[in-house]
């Protein structure tokens, strides 16, 4: 499923709030998991803490980037993983179907990697007659549905159980109308244990690759990963440059931070620490820089590199919560995508820094301190400079600045305005008027506040 | 110039002045008057189940008690069985029950850690229906920071915290246990 | 002391009752109170939507009326963390800076400088409060909900000392109304869902007014109740500060 732009994201947002039910039902069911995490991160007395050390190893790794990955690799040849390097997303593709091609494959289950996402794996693999199978049980389900995920951490979070007991009635012969999702779930582990048990070879995504060990973690809650992973002749783990930590006791901080900003858990059910293949195994890494080296070089931007993938910023975010995740258009979607994709694709991606209100409550859920809104005030002042604005709007705020620009102007301007308002309504409560779609105008006073300053002041 | 010498130089020439690498301590963190209470309230609040055993022999009666009522038991605890390692998924795929010691637990977050040596097979804790850790109780580590001080992660070729059974909320955010890993997970303490 | 007065351009032109107020409410507590009569906007409508290069004219007008107070004070917590984070004067970078530095949002002024003990308002009312977001996660004038740190309030602080004032807060405390500048109109169906979705939860709570810090974050609201044809009318908390 790729994710072909149709639609920028006010004008899809507002299809998906036509059906204001569901839209709540969506806002409701995200802001729940915020609460779970409320409540996880306030039995943590040192939560702040924890943040900032996780902020400061990701920036210290960030600024010694080069000499921890070609760290990571030797150790990793070391315990005898093969490693390569992909360039941007076709590379990883390519090198993918290369070894799945060296060695005959056909069984391929993958567990969620945003990364394998964001890179159009799958749809590539489907063009050369190779059928992945998604194993989350979320990505199962949009595999199935042939969508994309909404949500990068649960992926089929817009959709119902009765979407999701009809996909299943459909494609795994369910019984029709049972929407339980124990019921629901208990069919995908019996449909997908026939997939794993028969699998020759597991894609899985990487947590964390640390430098010192050569090794690197994957956390579940399904246990799909290790399903796959220990099953496999061939282990393919695809992974971000940024994805590197220095040390293993860096992850007493970061497993204490992922899975409580993620769900509220207090860690994940599984945290599999992967250090080499086992006997008869191959064990492969993709290292992938897909952009991340540029972001590395924009000192505005580079500390989106920080992102642990939580979706943390995703459940806070009033706008995300009510616009759903294929709103944005891009395999990673919500806040940390809205300062993230500008970067892969500026002009596609344009709206995106646009769609948030720079409330903040983003850069303070977010566990590793990445200043999100910051970056996303700045990503629009780029997206103007590079002229990636509709010519309207660039007129507009010209005029604007010029009156601002001129006190005199201003309180002309202020003063027909105003005058405007108070007599002629309808002109300004028309249908071109965005505003008065569902809000009425504020009344129009007889007087600003300049004008009764100069009669009062002296009172 | 091959891909990885195009990424590493792009990183040289782009990223930013050398920063330090924070010194993380104990020092700050939460400590618990009870450790064991923690780890039971954590746990089972995830969906774990906790026992505290006076005696290690009641899980070897338990073992063989399921082994004669024809269930496919894996018992790593006493005696590991080399064949475990070269068995596939289709043979594990089989097994009812598996019983495992864990090198520690963690009272913050209701974990323990296994080694690759305890399991006797990399797939085992997460293939079985049911899976049993034996724990000894003078394990318990406060928090993460204090698990990796004691963990060599590099020992073996795989390693795993388990927090609980396998779970998923993939379905409107309602909590299933038994996802594709363990239905349920059962701690002894002793 | 010298106090100037920072009526930003929306609040001069449509709620000059909420500049009224806050110039009398710093008379009463005993302010050496000037409006200086040149001051337009802080710039923070086009920076905001990318066009920070053309505040320029914005910038340099500001420093020309605010250069000469000891303190500047604003009801609005969004315009003065646009100045607090982004005015410069490329020519007088130091009168910029001391700008910057002594800019105050109402009630942080009321609280951190006047150090208000006493208030002689009166508001018998049930007010429910909006935390308007600028001002909380960008000025800090109070907790986040988000953030395990002690727990505290300016502006109820404030509001307790109103005689009466029944204050209420809405089921999530400190969720975004939606207004966010430009937004408003750029991506209009989110923006209004979600002022409705707080008026909503205001109107659980039964509440005669909702109150807020700024006022950009009150106009929206007020569009919608009005719209919605409800009782609930949205006032400005210095005109709660200021009602006897």
């Amino acid at each position: 499923m790729s994710n072909l732009k149709t639609l920028d994201h006010a004008a899809a947002a507002e299809i998906f709030i036509k059906d204001e039910a569901r839209t709540d039902w969506h806002d409701d069911t995200l802001w729940f998991v915020r609460q779970k995490r409320d409540k996880a991160v306030n039995g943590i007395a040192e939560w702040e803490q924890l943040r900032e050390w996780a902020s400061q190893i990701k920036n210290h790794t960030l600024s010694n980037l080069d000499n921890y990955l070609t760290a990571f690799e030797k150790q990793a040849e070391a315990n005898g993983i093969k490693i390569h390097w992909a360039a941007d997303a076709l590379e990883h593709n390519q090198l993918m179907h290369k070894i799945l091609k060296a060695h005959n494959i056909s069984r391929i289950v993958k567990s969620k990697s945003m990364l394998t996402e964001e890179c159009h794996l799958n749809d590539y693999l489907k063009k050369q007659g190779i059928e992945v199978v998604d194993t989350d049980l979320g990505e199962r389900i949009v595999q199935l549905r042939d969508e994309a995920p909404s949500h990068i951490v649960l992926p089929a979070i817009h959709l119902k159980k009765q979407d999701v007991s009809e996909t299943f009635h459909e494609h795994l012969h369910t019984e029709e109308g049972n929407n339980d999702p124990q019921y629901l779930t208990e069919a995908a582990r019996q449909h997908l244990r026939d997939h794993f048990i028969q699998s020759e070879l597991a894609i899985t995504g990487v947590n964390f690759a640390i430098a010192e060990t050569g090794g690197f973690v994957v956390c579940t809650n399904e246990g799909n990963a290790d399903m796959g992973a220990h099953t496999a002749k061939i282990h393919v783990a695809c992974m971000g440059i940024e994805k590197i930590i220095p040390k293993a006791e860096h992850l007493g901080v970061f497993l204490r931070l992922l899975a409580r900003s993620a769900t509220g858990q207090p860690i994940t059910t599984y945290s599999s620490h992967f250090q080499k293949p086992r006997p008869g195994q191959e064990m492969h890494i993709i290292i992938v820089d897909n952009g991340r080296t540029k972001q590395l070089g924009r000192a505005d931007f580079r500390n989106s590199l920080k992102c642990i993938r939580c979706a943390a910023c995703f459940n806070t975010c009033p706008v995300y919560r009510r616009s759903g995740g294929h709103s944005y258009h891009t395999a990673v979607a919500g806040p940390i995508g809205s300062i993230l994709n500008p970067n892969l694709d500026m002009k596609a991606n344009a709206d995106l820094p646009f769609a948030s209100t720079l409330c903040g409550s983003c850069s303070n859920v977010c566990p590793v301190k990445i200043d999100i809104h910051e970056q996303l005030w700045k990503w629009r002042q780029v997206i103007v400079e590079e002229g990636y604005v509709k010519p309207e709007k660039k007129i507009a705020m010209k005029g604007m600045a010029w009156i601002f620009s001129n006190p005199k102007i201003y309180r002309w301007a202020g003063k027909s305005g105003r005058w405007f308002l108070r007599t002629m309504p309808f002109l300004g409560n028309n249908k071109l008027n965005v505003w008065y779609k569902q809000r009425e105008m504020p009344e129009a006073p007889k007087q600003s506040f300049h004008d009764w300053y100069q009669q009062n002041k002296n009172k | 110039m091959s891909s990885r010498e195009k990424i590493l130089a792009t990183c040289t020439a782009n990223k930013p002045a050398l920063v330090d690498l924070p010194q993380l301590s104990d020092e700050h963190l939460t400590h618990y008057d009870d450790k064991i209470a923690q780890f039971k309230f954590v746990l089972e609040s995830i969906g774990g189940k906790v026992v505290a055993l006076e005696n290690i022999e009641q899980v070897k009666e338990e073992i063989a008690t399921h082994k004669q009522s024809g269930e496919l038991v894996v018992d790593t605890v006493f005696s590991i069985d080399d064949a475990l390692k070269t068995q596939t998924s289709f043979d594990l795929e089989r097994v009812d029950r598996a019983y495992l010691q864990a090198t520690l637990g963690v009272a913050e977050n209701g974990s323990v850690w296994l080694y690759e040596a305890q399991m006797g097979n990399r797939l085992l804790p997460f293939i079985c229906q049911h899976l049993f850790i034996v724990l000894a109780k003078a394990t318990l580590v406060d928090n993460m920071y204090q698990a990796y001080q004691k963990l060599n992660i590099t020992e073996t070729g795989f390693g795993v915290f388990i927090a609980g059974p396998s779970k998923t909320a993939d379905i409107e955010q309602s909590l299933v246990i038994g996802a594709h890993g363990a239905r349920s997970l059962t701690v002894y303490l002793v | 002391m010298k106090v100037g007065l920072f009526i930003p351009c929306y609040i001069d032109q449509f709620y000059p009752q909420v500049g009224i107020a806050t110039y009398q409410l710093l008379k009463k507590l005993g302010c050496d109170v000037d409006y200086p009569e040149n001051q337009t906007c802080c710039g923070q409508p086009m920076a905001n939507s990318g066009f920070s290069a053309l505040t320029g004219g914005c910038d340099k007008n500001f420093v020309a009326n605010f250069d000469a107070y000891d303190y500047i004070v604003a009801p609005s917590g969004s315009c003065v963390l646009h100045i607090k984070e982004h005015l410069k004067d490329d020519k007088n970078p130091t009168k910029a800076q001391k700008i910057r530095n002594t800019i105050y949002e109402l009630t942080e002024f009321l609280v951190d400088i006047l150090k208000v003990e006493h208030l002689t308002s009166n508001f018998p009312h049930k007010v429910g409060f909006h935390t308007s977001c600028h001002g909380q996660r960008g000025l800090h004038l109070s907790s986040m909900t988000e953030r395990v740190l002690p727990q505290f309030s300016k502006p109820e602080q404030l509001l307790q000392k109103v005689k009466g004032l029944q204050l209420c807060y809405p089921e999530r405390k400190d969720e975004c109304c939606g207004f966010g500048g430009t937004f408003c109109v750029f991506e209009e169906a989110v923006s209004v869902k979600m002022g409705k979705d707080r008026i909503e939860e205001h109107q659980k709570n039964e509440v005669d007014y909702i109150t807020a810090g700024d006022v950009s974050c009150l106009m929206h609201l007020e569009g919608i109740l009005k719209r919605q044809g409800s009782k609930v009318k949205a006032i400005h908390l210095a005109e709660i500060l200021n009602h006897e």
